[in-house]
Order: C-alpha cells, then structure tokens, then sequence
C-alpha cells in the first residue's frame, strides 16, 4: 500500500545538495509525511543509500510532453512505436498502464521514464491557452511526477495591443486572468510576432520585423512581457524561444533578444534571479551564412550569458536521434519540412498562437547535426555559473528527454564526448566548425545536481518545494548507483546509473526501487495564482474578443475545476 | 419559472456548438426550448425527455424476451463475459465523452481487447493519410478571422453539419473579415447538385470516383505543367481547373474542408493524401489549411484520448495484453468481424447494428453482443444487454473534442432520470468488477501474481504479468 504520511530515512548516501552546498558528503535524508524533515522516529522504513549518490528529485525546466502538438506528434507517427528494445521505447508494461513511443512517450510512459531517472517534475513549456483543457486532461494521465504548464503569450492579440498602447498593468491583469483561466504557471514566448506573421505565410526573422497588421516588432513584445512579468512578481522569469530559430547566423538575432534584459532587473518573493530565460540556446546559436558554412557561435553566445547574471539557459542537446520536432514556431517547422521533406502537421490557433510538428533525424553521419550536437555540449562546457545553464533536448525536438543520462555523461567524461566524435562520418569538418574537440572541462556530480534541479528550481522560483533537501522541501529524492568517490571510468556506468534510478522517492513515496515502478502515488497540477482586483478593462476586452474572434463561448474557455488533476496553486500578490 | 442555461454544447455533429441555449422546466426536469442550435441539435435536447426513457438495463432471457436488471448486475455479467472471451471488441464512441474514452481504455487494456471508435468507417483513412503526409490545419476561428477562400470538397455541410458555414467558415463576419461573406470566395467540388453547391461561388461537378485525377490536375499546375492537363479531367473543363487554381493560389488564408466523399470513394487514403500535398503546395505561395469535416461531436476524441494513451487513434489493439499493436485491416473493426475473430462485441455511444454490412453484423451477433446507448437502437435490440446511460452532453458533463480538436468543455443541462449511470461510471464499475474476478482467478490457480508494480499488472489475457523485456 502506497503511504505518504509514512516515515522514510535514506541513509549513508553520498548527498549532492548546491541549495545547502552539500558536495558529496555522506549524510541520512530523512522524510515525514512528505515533506524532508531534520529527523525521524526509528519505526521509519530504511533505505541503504551507500554506496549510492543522493540528491533531490530532478526538475525539468523545459520539456514538451502534453497538449495538442505533442499529441499530434503521437498520432501522426504510427512508426514511433514500432521501435523495440528499451532503448527505443519497448519498455513493456511495468505500471499499472501500458508504456508506449519512443520519441513521443505516450503519457503514462512520460511519468514512468521520468521517474526512473529520478526525475519527479517536469515543466510543459508551451500551452496554446484555447487548448488549455487538453494539456490538463493529459496530466491528469501522466502518472507520478508534477507538473505546470506555460501558456504562451508571444503572438497573442491582447498583449499586442496593451503593449503597443504601453498599457503595462492591463497587460499584467490579462496575463493573470489567462493564468488562472487556463491554470498555466508562467509567460511563454516562442517566436514573438513570427507565429503570427506565420498565419499569413510570412515570418519575423529578427527581432526589429514588424507583426503584419499589429504594428508591433518581436522587441517590443519582449520588453512588454518581462515588464509584466516582473510588474506581477511570477514566480518563473519570461521563458522565449527567440526569433530565427535554427538558422545559420542567427546567434545574432539571440544576442539582440539577451540584450533586451539590459539593466532589468527582478524582485519577487520566490527567490528567482534572471528575468529572462533563454531555452535550448544550442538552437539559437548558430554561426554562419548558410548550411554550407554552418558553425557554432556556443562561445559568442555563452560570453554574454556568463556576464549577465539576469539570465538563465537551458541547453537543448541534440541527441543524435530520429525524433519529432514541435513548437510553437510554425514557420520554422514549414521550412524544416522544405528541408527534410518528410510530412509536415500544421495548427494554426485562433487569437493566441500556432505550432507546427516534423519527424526529424539527426543522423551523426550528417555534418549539421554533428555540429548541433557540439553546440550544445559547448553551451555546457563554456558555462561558468552551473546554477544558469540546464540540461534538456528541448524534448523531442533535440531528442527524447529519456537521453538525459547520455547527455550527463558526456558532460561528465572527455571520453565519452571523444568516443561519439569518433563515430561521426564528418569529424574533421565538425571539429573545424565547433570547439569541442579541444575541450577538455568534465563536469562532476554537484555541478549535475546543479544543473538538473537545484538551478531549475531556482530560476522556476519553485525552490520551497523542489531542487533542494533542505528541511520542508517535498520530500522527492532520487538514489543513484554511483559511488562518488570512485566514479566509474567507463562512460556507459554513469549513463546506467542515470537512465535507471536504485529509488525515486516522490512525497515520502518509493516508486522506483531498482528501475523498477512500484509506486504511483498522486501527483500534482501546479499553476500560478495572482491575486489582484479584477481589472474592469481587461474583462472588458475579453468579453469583446470572445463576442467577436473566438470560435467558443467564454464561459467554456477556463478550465474547470473538475478538470484540474490535484490543483496546487503558487499564490502571490501582484507587486 | 423556467430557467435558461447559456453557452451550452450540441451533442449532434462535429461542429461542437457551445453557444446552444436550453431552457429547462422548474423543477429542472424537463428541457422546454433550446435556442441556436439546428434543427437535428434541437431534436437531440428535446428528446431526452420527451418520452419515456429505458432507466434500467435489460438482459435478454433465453425465451427471447428481455428482463430488466440492476446496473451491478449488468456490470458482473460484462465483466465475466470479458473474462470468458479471447477477444473482446468495444466500438463506438462518436456520442460518448472523453471521460468514458478514458475509462474505456482501461477496461479493454484490462481485457485484453481492441478499442476502436467511428474513424475506423468514416475518417479513418484520413488519419492513414495523416499517417503518411502530416496535416497543415487551424482551428475554426481562425478560418472565420482570416480565410478569403473555402474550398469544401466531398463534403455537404448544409445538411451534414448544419451551421458550419454560418458560425465557420463562410458567412461569419471575422477580425479580418468584417464583411463577413462578401469577402470570401466559396468553392465545392462534388459529383452532386447539393445544396452546398447551390450557395457556392464555383461548382466543379467531378466525377464520381476520380478526386485523386483533379488534385493532380491542380498539383500540376502548381508546378507549371499547366499545358499538359488535357481538356477534361474528371469530368472538369481544363478552363475550370485554371480558373479555380488561380483562385486557390491567390488566397491570402485558403482552407480545404473534406468529408467523406474522399475517404468513402476510390482512392480513399490516398485522396486525402494528395489533398494534403496540394495544401503543402500552396503554402509555398499562399496560406493553406485542411480539415476533416468530423460527423459526431467528439469522434475526435478517442483520436485523441487513445494517442496520448498508446499513440494511436484507432483500431487500438490491446491483446497483447503489454504493449498496443495498431494495423487498419488487421485490427480494424468490419475486417475482424468479417474474418469472425470477435468473440464479444461491445456498442458504445453509437450504432454498429444500423451501420455495419450486414456479413460484420451476422458474425459478430453469434457472439454475446452488449449495447451501451441512453436510447433505443437497432444495436439495443439485437444486443444480448443492453445497457443504459445517461446521455453526453444533455445529462453528462465532460470534454470533447470539436472538428478542428479544440477541446470544448459541456456541461449538462439537466440531471439524469434517478439511479442511472453515465458512461465512465458504468465502464469504471465494470473495470473495478473485472479486476476483482482477475485477482479471484489469479488465487484460484493460486499462481501468485510476481508485484512488479504496487499492484500486480492486471489482464484476463496474462494471469501472471511478463517480466521480461522481450518485445
């Protein structure tokens, strides 16, 4: 029987904590009803952690594993389940409910994987808000871990016009509104203004390109959003998927979109510092005119982010997979599709935003995606501050978040990356046009915990609940087969110990004890609720906008709160 | 006094109107009026309490004559009549909300069955084509903001989805469109004079069965072929043809609505794939969008609800019992029951009975054959039990998903009749019934199921759960 109010002690561990600067020292983490506690009774259930490294529950700052693309992405790709062996997605039934995909886990395989790696939260990073029931009735099947969700507000009608009329604090009270409308967490922005542009077939490729018909450039939405952001105090940053994605040159149009941060800064109650976090920048810093002088601009990029301590990053590692590519960014999937020709799907969304999803391969033996794999590896390598860069494939799109343990040992051994390298067709012309050949930074496992909790956490401003052991944190713990005085020297025995957790502990629950779900206790719904006057303005506006543009009746658009799976709102009062 | 309830849904066709307004009786039991809705709508509301309802389900007797039993009942006798079969078929689904979807997974993942819904005969081949080639759309609203040309091909909205035109897509006034359909050009492709036909700007009376011929026509003057299309391809002068393309071309937001005039006639799939290639086209030089013109208000659903929950949309094929197997043809409804591979059939929220060929129907009847269905159907007179359920969307409340998969939250207007289910409560009672008799079995061989899981993986199909990764 599953207990929560039980008590749990993990003991001997080797406890990698960087909120209590805790490197590897060896100590017991005690848990009572869910929460981490300083001390338990001795009629608490022992776990043996020695032997074993010990930090919090993984948090996934940047992930896309539920709603209406990510969903297209299942449906249109029957191939995705042919794929056998537990590398590819066969890990046959284990839980209570059948596991199925590989690059586009079904929902109960996404909660399953997730927490055998240890992972017990995960950040859905792009909610269309119309389709906002759909993301949560996806939760509400998605088994074990926690989770938001991010509405996206970069091509929205409302925010265009209150930020073209400097309307901050109506600009706030919509976001607000549409927050707990859809029970979303945070702003997200992809491809400000081009999605929009995109319903007509055009494009904003840099971030001075006018929105056709809004009078409106990608710069301004972003000043306008972080204004918001930081006028309501949210818990996370703005989180942006800049303009010009995936295009050779375009680290450029990135440093113009980072140096819109200048001089902003942030005050909140959560405890979260940047107020803007760039996600998989491996996919905003490209060098180079063209495909065929395509190379990485990881460094350029990684100077600014070093020096300005207002931003954060995640890294969107190319994993060297056939996968499925989705976002937000409509015209970029079109032009992947002119590229690759493989099928194309396509959603265009009324008022708020678009998407487009495209299978994709990145085979090592093409010299672009060995170069993307570099990239990301570099944003990493070059990093100076681990607390500001994160680790993640933009899932699916660099690849299938199951890869993380991959990732982290190639972060964690010269070798490892070497090895790979090796494989590649076109080595030589990956070397010349990336740095990685000649790094020869490995990362250790506190900088890990750095960069796959305790930093995510942080710059979600969730750190009271997740990314840390400290006293009162959900007691979310994973225990890894790895002994941190003696790390193995084969590359592959990290990844093992990685991919496949000795325990996952999820709120004083075990549900992972060797690899293996045993447990799923239930999770939560998080979402961002900000209390302030209703804004007769903006309801105003929205009543307009559903009379005339939207296709549904606004009384059916918030969720309701029948389809909210376990609501656990973070409150705040607007500054 | 009677009171109004605003922004209801339609529980009729793949529109999914939510702007319906009901008015109900005092004592809230009887619905009086309903406004907005078309007439087909209207009847769906009307009738739910316009006549006596079947409150209980109904187990045919030996004799022939049906007796009424309580739903406890009707639950243990599905739940072991699962355990009895080898393979379990549910079907259905269109009428249903994605509550039950989801509920209805669980049961058939539980039994070892297959999960199919109406694609699998309406818009199935469209998602094969989908399958094979993606699938550029857009929700509703934008068609109604932006789009200057509707393209509706095989598809008779008039009649089939009454007020897609008016709210959608061609009549609306919209935020670019404020003039509403003096600023849109409307074009049907179909064999027939419909009534669809006669409001459109341009009628291209194809032959019947040659779609794919008229696509390829319009692809080959996408890539400037135009001077070998010959004077008459399906029936459609080559002036047309031209005509028509410089119209698609020229569209600032063009959408392709199809029904099933592709997916029903030669070609099939591979008609909606090659619409699907000329919309690609024309997003080279315009903007284009296609949709399925859905028939059930959430058909969609189980698209959906099944690929998040096995990645496929239909003929979901749970037998395995550890892993959901999908191959239209092979585990697809008509052609398991054909080849007689069902040993129990299960109606849900439609009618099999009426819309099956009648070789399916035969086969499948020489098996228990249960109707889940608030009404009478000719799936509840043949069934063995027939149960019933409160209707989705009049009595339920729940999510379904409209054509253009917005997912659209009902609420229900009025309360079911006293001591009647609805269709998650009945198919979870029967889950909970069925894992009972699985664990009952399991002890009985006295095999001890292995706990790989907090509970032991249960289905009829393994006693004891595989433990290897052997796939």
């Amino acid at each position: 029987m599953v207990n929560s109010m039980a008590e749990l002690l993990i003991k001997n561990g080797f406890v990698f904590d960087p909120i209590l600067g805790i490197k590897g020292d060896i100590a017991d983490v005690a848990i009572k009803n869910g929460r981490i506690t300083d001390k338990v009774s001795d009629k608490a259930e022992i776990v043996d952690a020695s032997g074993k490294t010990v930090m919090a529950g993984g948090v996934d700052i940047h992930t896309h594993v539920a709603g209406p693309k990510v969903n297209v992405g299942r449906e249109m790709r029957p191939e995705d389940k042919f794929f056998r062996g537990e590398y590819r997605g066969g890990v046959l039934k284990q839980g209570k409910r059948m596991e199925m995909g590989f690059s586009v886990p079904s929902t109960w395989k996404t909660g399953y994987a997730y927490a055998r790696m240890g992972y017990t939260f995960a950040n859905e990073a792009a909610m269309p808000p119309l389709f906002a029931p759909h993301v949560h009735e996806e939760f509400r099947d998605t088994p074990i871990i926690d989770q938001t969700a991010m509405p996206v507000f970069g091509n929205n009608w409302f925010c265009f016009e209150y930020i073209k009329n400097d309307e901050t604090e109506n600009n706030a009270a919509y976001i607000a509104w549409l927050l707990s409308a859809t029970k979303g967490f945070g702003i997200k922005i992809v491809n400000p203004g081009g999605t929009e542009a995109w319903a007509w077939g055009k494009n904003c490729s840099s971030i001075h390109d006018e929105v056709p018909h809004f009078e409106i450039t990608p710069a301004e939405i972003v000043t306008g959003l972080i204004k918001a952001n930081e006028y309501l105090g949210l818990p996370h940053s703005v989180h942006i998927h800049g303009n010009n994605m995936g295009n050779p040159g375009n680290y450029k149009d990135t440093l113009d979109t980072l140096r819109l941060t200048s001089g902003i800064n942030t005050s909140n109650k959560f405890g979260r510092e940047q107020v803007l976090h760039n996600t998989h920048l491996q996919f905003h810093a490209y060098k180079g005119s063209s495909w065929s002088d395509f190379e990485s601009g990881a460094k350029e990029v990684m100077d600014y982010v070093n020096q300005n301590k207002n931003i954060t990053v995640d890294i969107g590692q190319v994993t060297l997979d056939e996968t499925t590519t989705m976002t937000s960014d409509g015209p970029f999937e079109y032009h992947l599709n002119q590229l690759t020709h493989f099928k194309w799907a396509n959603l265009d969304v009324e008022i708020e935003t678009g998407s487009g999803v495209v299978p994709h391969i990145y085979d090592k033996d093409v010299r672009t995606s060995g170069i993307q794999w570099a990239i990301g590896l570099e944003i990493a390598l070059f990093a100076k501050d681990m607390m500001r860069v994160y680790i993640t494939t933009d899932h699916p799109n660099a690849g299938p978040f199951t890869r993380y343990p991959g990732i982290i040992a190639w972060l964690m051994s010269e070798k490892a990356r070497q090895a790979t390298l090796d494989t590649m067709k076109w080595k030589d012309k990956v070397i010349d046009a990336s740095n990685i050949a000649s790094m020869d930074r490995e990362l250790g496992l506190y900088e890990i915990a750095q960069m796959t909790r305790a930093g995510p956490a942080k710059a979600l401003g969730l750190l009271d609940i997740y990314g840390s052991l400290k006293e009162g944190s959900d007691g979310n713990v994973a225990v890894y087969n790895l002994n941190a005085d003696e790390l193995p020297s084969d590359p592959a025995l990290i990844e093992d110990a990685f991919r496949n957790t000795a325990y996952t502990v999820k709120e004083g629950v075990i549900v992972v004890r060797d690899g293996k779900i045993v447990a799923e206790p239930p999770k939560h719904t998080l979402w961002t609720k900000v209390n302030m006057p209703e804004n007769a303005q903006v309801m105003h506006d929205i009543r307009e906008k559903f009379s005339t543009s939207y296709s549904i009746n606004l009384e059916n658009y918030p969720v309701f709160d029948e389809n909210i799976h376990n609501a656990r709102a973070i409150e705040l009062d607007a500054n | 006094m009677p009171k109004t309830l605003e922004g209801i849904g339609c529980p009729f066709c793949g529109c999914s109107c939510d702007d319906v307004r009901v008015i109900v009786s005092d004592d809230e039991k009887k619905i009086l009026e309903v406004e907005n809705a078309c007439a087909i709508g209207t009847e769906i509301f009307l009738q739910a309490t316009n006549h006596e309802r079947i409150t209980k389900p109904r187990i045919r007797q030996p004799d022939g004559n049906v007796k009424e039993i309580s739903y406890d009942e009707a639950a243990d006798y599905v739940a072991k009549t699962i355990m009895n079969s080898k393979k379990p078929l549910m079907y259905g689904f269109g009428s249903t909300t994605c509550e039950a979807q989801r509920a209805a997974a669980r049961l058939m993942e539980l039994s070892g069955g297959i999960l199919d819904n109406c694609a699998s005969i309406c818009h199935g081949p469209s998602l094969m084509a989908f399958f094979d080639n993606g699938h550029p759309t857009c929700t509703l609203g934008v068609v109604k903001n932006r789009a200057d040309v509707i393209l509706y091909w095989g598809a008779n909205p008039v009649h089939a989805h009454p007020r897609h035109m008016a709210r959608y897509s061609t009549y609306p006034f919209g935020f670019f469109k404020g003039n509403g359909f003096l600023e849109r050009t409307v074009i049907v492709v179909d064999p027939r004079k419909t009534d669809t036909a006669g409001v459109a700007d341009y009628h291209l009376q194809i032959k019947q069965g040659f779609d794919y011929e008229l696509f390829n026509a319009f692809r080959m003057v996408m890539y400037g072929h135009e001077q070998d299309i010959p004077d008459m391809v399906a029936d459609v002068p080559k002036q047309s043809i031209l005509e028509v393309a410089k119209i698609l071309k020229e569209a600032k937001f063009g959408v392709c609505f199809f029904g099933m005039g592709l997916t029903h006639t030669k070609g099939r799939n591979h008609n909606v794939d090659i619409a699907i290639s000329l919309m690609r086209d024309l997003n080279a030089v315009s903007k284009w969008s296609i949709m399925a013109m859905r028939g059930h208000f959430n058909i969609a659903g189980p698209n959906k609800v099944w690929s998040w929950t096995y990645g496929f949309p239909f003929c979901v094929d749970l037998t395995r019992g550890d892993r959901a197997h999908m191959n239209p043809g092979e585990t697809s409804t008509i052609d398991l029951a054909i080849r007689d591979e069902i040993d129990l059939f299960i109606n849900i929220g439609t009618d099999a009975a009426a819309n099956f060929p009648i070789d399916a129907v035969k086969h499948l009847k020489k098996h228990p054959w249960i109707t889940i269905d608030p009404n009478l159907s000719m799936a509840a007179d043949i069934a063995d039990l027939h149960i019933p359920v409160g209707i989705s969307g009049v009595e339920v409340s729940g999510i379904v998903y409209r054509m253009d998969n917005v997912p659209i939250q009902y609420r229900k207007v009025i309360d079911m009749p006293e001591g009647m289910l609805s269709d998650e409560e009945l198919l979870d009672r029967i889950s909970d019934r069925l894992e009972e008799l699985i664990q009952e079995k399991v002890k009985a061989e006295k095999k001890k199921p292995e706990l790989i899981s907090s509970e032991p993986v249960l289905c009829t199909s393994h006693s004891a759960p595989p433990l290897n990764e052997t796939g």
